[in-house]
Parts: structure tokens; sequence; C-alpha cells
């Protein structure tokens, strides 16, 4: 039996390598879209050894959305699961200063994944089925000092991906977002974060490749973030101002 | 962080941080003061340095296989479990393996890890064909028995002491399936289970669960399982459409930390007596899982909670051949006396040492103990290490917390050798761990 494929954007991410394994275990060919895609030539050897799939590797930038249509045409049919795990936390005092840096930030958690996840979104409504997943962030539930630009972006692609559930829901097109709270990657590297609140980047895609089979619609991988996320929403504005958070 | 070893004793705060390529890596390296740690399966403080403990799980791709010769190349942070279940199934399994399968790669080749097929194989560095070594300067060696011959020598055994291993080269061997055809021999004493071992030297997989609280006329009385590789012939009929898939086991934990007391010497010689009397009466052939078969305890999460909040150590030692069975008596009736008892009790008969430097193995028998930690062992821990030098014995680093430096090299010349070759190569100062430290290493 052949399963159909799976395009993870953002490959070099250690959440979106996590989830082609997860993938590739269940025996789905695998399309890795990543900037210096040759660089993951290493990882798809390590699939295909695995798991004996078929793994792709296409160069791809998210920012560049002139290109996206034709990064598409390029790959052949259309994948049945579409998951972006790109991102880009940049520096929030950088942002705060310098409008390219913030640009950057907003761009790369927003206006890029939401360009090529609505191309393709437009091609699964097109064909009547298919899934996208989204990585989002808690950071976007509610703006804070310490990260608000990458919050702010975050925001906007959660409410981009609520928006394209609703729009596909009745479509075939699943939408999933998914809020992974701390998670051990390369983005946190050097961070103190809290043992008890950080996800491994395989219990994610454990959650992702869950999610998608049971048509979940959002996701917070450690259960526990869902209720820390239910409190400091509801911390009245007046108090919330003044936090250290 | 507080990190400690699998044995949970003497947890001490370290830093520790996970890199994910060779540039970040070799920063880590040039800051110096670094060990490479694995999946942390080492019992004592082997892969812990308070300033800077590298977690090599990041590393954890398989980058090639060659199906003609069984030669796997992969990143050290490769967990042992990973290779089993993506090869076995296509009909290959590893020449040599310890007795947990969450060990990686890299810690495996660092300790040089034997198995119960040593007395026929040799260690896992038997059948690595050549490592990349990050060595003190950043630079990415190829090491192998013809290549920087030397440095392959001194990092296999040599405990990430070396450098760090970033991947390997290492074969696997053909399994027709993969189940073990099973004997168990009981012995009631320590002289026939020593004549044991050497009457079963051609089987491929030989070790012995030793009574340690036996005395008198028992003292050494012992289960011996032996085990080859089963052919697809040899299975029970519902097992021979899915030779490689023995059945799942049920995964239990251990969640919290057992009280202390529930493993004294009264729980323990229970134990022993019903285990002895049943694998007794069911001594014989039969037919059994890798799983169950080369990891007993696994299928127990965290069993090493089971002796409560301030850990255990294990005691490792091997004696040569000639001194053995005196060696090994002794051993047993000073154990037998203390009063402490010991849960796991491994006895097994090595074969000679093989090209690791500072490899564990020499020919001979190694008694592997397990204690919780407290005064009480550890007094008793120094008077069998006075048996051990008396008898020309030897420790295994993986399994060590609490030598001294001093009884490191009374009972074993190699390590001032070792350290000689560290200096001289640059390597005391990048390279330290908590163990080395204190064995000045
Ligand atoms: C239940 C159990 C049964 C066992 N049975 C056996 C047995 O039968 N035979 C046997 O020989 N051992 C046995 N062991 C010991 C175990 O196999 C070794 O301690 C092994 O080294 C653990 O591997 P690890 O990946 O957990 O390494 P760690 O414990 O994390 O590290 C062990 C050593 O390897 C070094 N190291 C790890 N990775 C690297 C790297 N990439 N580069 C350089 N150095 C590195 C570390 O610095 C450290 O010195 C057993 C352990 C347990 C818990
Ligand atoms: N780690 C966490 O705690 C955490 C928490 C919540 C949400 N998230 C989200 O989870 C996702 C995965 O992150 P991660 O933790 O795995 O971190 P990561 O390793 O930094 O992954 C982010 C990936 O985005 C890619 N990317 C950035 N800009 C791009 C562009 N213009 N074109 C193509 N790819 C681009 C990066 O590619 P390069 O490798 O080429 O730079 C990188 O691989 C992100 O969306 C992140 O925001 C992470």
């Amino acid at each position: 039996m052949t399963r159909p494929a799976v395009l993870i954007l953002g490959a070099r991410s250690d959440i979106g390598l996590a989830v082609a394994r997860r993938f590739a275990a269940e025996g789905h060919p695998i399309i890795l879209a990543a900037r210096d895609s040759a660089s993951l030539a290493d990882a798809k050897a390590d699939l295909v050894l695995r798991h004996s799939v078929a793994v792709t590797l296409a160069e791809f930038d998210v920012l560049d959305t002139a290109s996206h249509a034709a990064f598409l045409d390029g790959l052949g049919p259309l994948p049945a699961v579409a998951v972006s795990a790109i991102g880009l936390m940049g520096d929030q005092t950088a942002s705060e200063h310098g409008a390219a840096s913030a640009a950057l930030v907003i761009r790369s958690n927003f206006e890029g994944p939401a360009a090529i996840l609505g191309e393709i979104a437009n091609r699964m409504e097109v064909r009547g089925n298919g899934t996208i997943v989204g990585i989002s962030s808690v950071a976007g539930d509610r703006g804070r000092a310490t990260n608000y630009i990458y919050g702010s972006a975050k925001a906007g692609f959660t409410a981009w991906l609520s928006g394209l559930r609703n729009r596909l829901a009745k479509k075939g097109v699943h939408v999933v977002t998914v809020l992974p709270g701390f998670v051990d990657t390369k983005m946190t590297a050097g961070m103190d974060l809290p043992a008890k609140l950080t996800a491994q980047p395989g219990e994610v895609a454990e959650a992702i490749h869950r999610a998608v089979t049971r048509k979940r619609n959002v996701i917070y991988v450690k259960p526990v973030w869902q209720l820390v996320m239910a409190i400091i929403r509801n911390i009245p504005e007046p108090v919330f101002k003044r936090l250290k958070l | 962080m507080k990190l400690s070893g699998w044995g949970r004793y003497n947890p001490q705060d370290c830093r520790v941080t996970r890199p994910r390529d060779e540039d970040t890596l070799r920063a880590r390296v040039a800051e110096g003061g670094l060990i490479a740690r694995g999946n942390g399966r080492s019992y004592g403080d082997s892969a812990m340095s308070g300033s800077n403990t590298v977690d090599m799980r990041g590393f954890d791709r398989m980058l090639s296989f060659d199906a003609e010769a069984g030669q796997l190349v992969a990143e050290s942070g490769v967990m042992l479990d990973d290779i089993i279940t993506t090869f076995l199934p296509r009909g290959w399994f590893p020449w040599v393996t310890p007795g947990t399968r969450y060990v990686t790669l890299g810690g495996m080749i660092a300790a040089d890890v034997h198995g119960k097929n040593h007395h026929l194989h040799g260690s896992f560095g038997a059948f690595v064909d050549w490592i990349d070594l990050m060595g003190p300067d950043g630079q990415v060696r190829r090491c192998g028995p013809l290549d920087n011959s030397d440095l392959f020598a001194a990092t296999l055994g040599g405990m990430g002491l070396t450098g760090v291993i970033l991947r390997a080269s290492f074969r696997l061997r053909r399994v027709e399936t993969g189940f073990i055809r099973q004997e168990t021999v009981p012995t009631a004493n320590l002289t026939e289970t020593l004549a044991a071992f050497e009457a079963h030297q051609s089987a491929t997989y030989s070790v012995a669960w030793i009574d340690c609280l036996a005395s008198g006329d028992s003292l050494g009385r012992s289960l011996i399982t032996l085990g080859e590789h089963a052919s697809v012939g040899d299975l029970p009929r519902r097992n021979r459409t899915a030779p490689f898939a023995p059945p799942a086991r049920k995964k239990r934990i251990i969640p919290l930390d057992a009280p202390g007391f529930a493993l004294n010497r009264h729980t323990v010689q229970a134990f022993n007596h019903l285990y002895y009397k049943r694998g007794a009466a069911k001594s014989g052939h039969s037919v059994t899982g890798w799983d169950e078969y080369f990891y007993p305890l696994d299928s127990i999460l965290a069993w090493n909670r089971m002796y409560g909040r301030r850990g255990f150590v294990q005691y490792q030692t091997v004696l040569p051949l000639a001194t053995a069975a005196a060696g090994l008596r002794e051993l047993l009736e000073t154990i037998s006396a203390s009063g402490l008892a010991s849960f796991l009790a491994v006895l097994k008969r090595l074969g000679p040492q093989g090209r690791g430097m500072m490899s564990f193995p020499m020919e001979g028998h190694t008694l592997a103990l397990d204690f919780p930690a407290s005064r009480a062992t550890f007094a008793l821990l120094r008077r069998l290490d006075a048996i051990t030098l008396a008898h020309g014995g030897r420790y295994y680093l993986a399994k060590d917390a609490r030598l001294t430096a001093d009884t490191l090299r009374q009972s074993d010349p190699r390590a001032d050798r070792f350290h000689q070759l560290r200096s001289a190569e640059g390597l005391t100062r990048r390279f330290a761990s908590l163990q080395s430290e204190r064995l000045y290493l």
C-alpha cells in the first residue's frame, strides 16, 4: 500500500525533522523543504535507512513569496499533509528599534507561512481533501514585553489558521493549529526552560501525528499549557501590564 | 541541572547543553572541561562534568548501511534500541550488546561494552571499523585500526576522555529470527558454576545469575543461561510467519522512589530462594524473544528508582582466570557475611582484552553486584576492594562511582599510561569528567 506524501516546510527545524520521522515511521513519503536543503542530506539518509520511504529535498524560502506557486508545481502531485515548522524568534530589542528586524520576524512567522499554506490550501480545496498543519505558539495568546513582536506575528498566524479552518471545514480540508509551549530545540538552546513545561521535539511530533489522524483542531502539546495559558489570558490588563513575564 | 548516573547516587549540579551541529560542538570543546554524555546508562559520574556536559543525543542520524558487509554508519547519539528496531526486521542484530538497549552508540564505544558473548566474540570495539573523533583542537579525525590507531585504541574504553565521538562505522551480524534458543543450567556451588562456564565455552551467549546470599555448601550457586540465535525451524509454529516479531512485552514503570527498606536482606533472600528454585525446576530448553533474553530489566522502565532516594552503586570487577575461583569465593563469603544483599548479581566468563587500551575485559570472570548507597555498603566495598586487589582484579569504569585514584592504580597499571597519553596529547584540559578528576585519569 503506498501512502500519501507529507510536506515539511522549514525542515531544518528540530520539530520539523521530528515530524518527518513520525510520518516516515508510518510509511509516508517525505518532502523536506528548507533553505539550504542540501544540508539535509544526512537527515534524508536517516529517514530512508530507518523507514525505507522515499525522501525528496526541495529548496524553499518562505519569504520569497513570488516563488511559492512554482515551488509547489515543481513538487509534482500535491502532498496529502503540509506542515509548516517555519519560525523566527528574532531579537526582541532589535525588533523594537529596527523596523527591518521587526518586519523580518513578522514576515517569517506570519506573512510567509500564511502565503505558502494559503496557496497549498487553495489547491487542496480544488482537490477536495488534505491537511494543513501550522505550528504557531502560545506566545500569540497574549503579548508580553519580552517577545511581543514574535508573539504578535504568531497571534496573527493563529487567527489566520482559525479562519482558514472555518473556511475549509466543509471542503474536506482540515486545518490543525499547534501551540507547542516550550520545546527543547535549537531555537531555545541556552534558555533555562522549566523541565515540566518543556516538550521534546519527538513529543510534539507525536501530538501532531495524532492530531492529523484524529482531525483535532487546536492542540497544546503538554496539557498543562492549556491551563497555564487560560490563566495568563485571564489576568486583568491593569494587573498584567505590571507583571514581569 | 542536577545530574547523576544510572545509580542516582550523589547527584551534582552540571551545565548540560545539547548541540546539534559540529560548529556548536566545536565551540563547546574550546571551552574545555568537556565530557560527552550519551543516554546516561553508566552508573556513576563518567558522563558528568560540572561546567560542560554535552548531551550527544542531538546527533542521532543513521547515515548508511552496506547490506553486503552488514556495516552501519551512524552518528554517536543513535540509540541501540533504534538500531535493533530498524535492522532486526531486515535480519540483522548487533554483534555485541550490553544488558540494556537504552544506550547510545557513542556510549558503547567509549565504554567498549561487552555482552554475553564476550568469551567468543570480544567487546563492541572488535566490530568498529572506524570512528570520527573531534579532538582538543576541534578538528575531526578519522581513527581506525590503521589510521590514528593509537587514538582509536585509546578511545575504545576511554570513557569520553580522548575526545568526542561524532560517528562510527560498525558491523551487525545476520540472524534468521528475533528469538533466542535458551538453556538454563542450575549449578549447586561455585566450583560447579565455574566448571559449567568452561564446559559451555562454545555457547554463543552465557551468563550466570548468582545467588550472592547463599553460603556454606551452596556458596556460588547459580543459574547459568546459555543462548543461541534461533533459526526459523526452532520457533513454535505460530511464530514462524513473523520470525522477527517476538510478542510485545508490557512496559511497567516504577513511578516513585521506592522506600529505602523495600530491598533488604530478607526480601532479597526470599526472592533469590524462589528465583533459584523456579529456575532450577524449569531448567532445560526454551525459546525466548530477543528483548526478554537480552534486556530483562528494560521492561521495567526507571527500575533504578527501586533503591530509593539515595540511589545505588554497582560493583563490577574482573578477576583473572588463575585466581578467579579463590577470589570469587572470598568476595562471596564477605558479601554473604556482611548482611548486605545485592538484588542483581551477575557472573560472566570473559575472553581476552581486545584492542581498547583501557577496555575493561580480560580473560577471567567478572562479577557485578548492585548495592543501595549507604555507609555500610561503602565499608563493604572497601573490603571487596582489598580482595579484588589481592587477586589481581580490575574495575569497570562504566560502573564505578566511588573508587579512589589509589585503588584504581593498584588494580590497573594502565591508568597511569592513559593519563600520560592524555597529557602528551593535550587532552586533560579539554576533556574531563567528574570521574576522571576523581581518578586522576
Ligand atoms: C541495566 C544495565 C545493564 C548494563 N549491562 C551492561 C553489560 O552487559 N555490559 C557492559 O559492558 N555494560 C553494561 N552496562 C553499562 C552501559 O552499557 C555503559 O555504561 C554504556 O557506556 C552506557 O551508554 P550511554 O549511551 O548511556 O553512555 P553514558 O552513560 O551517557 O556515558 C558513558 C561513557 O561514554 C562516554 N560517551 C558517551 N557518548 C560519547 C561520545 N559521543 N563521544 C565520546 N564519549 C562518549 C561518556 O563520556 C562516558 O564516559 C549496563 C548498564 C545498565 C543500566
Ligand atoms: N522551540 C520552542 O520552544 C517553540 C515554542 C513554540 C513554537 N515554536 C515554533 O515551532 C516551529 C519550529 O521551531 P523550532 O523550535 O524547531 O526552531 P528552529 O529549529 O529554529 O526552526 C525554525 C525553522 O524555520 C526556518 N525558517 C526561518 N525562516 C525561514 C525562511 N525564510 N524560509 C524557510 N525556512 C525558514 C528555519 O530555517 P533555517 O534552519 O534555515 O534557519 C528553521 O529551520 C516554529 O514555528 C517555532 O516558532 C517553537
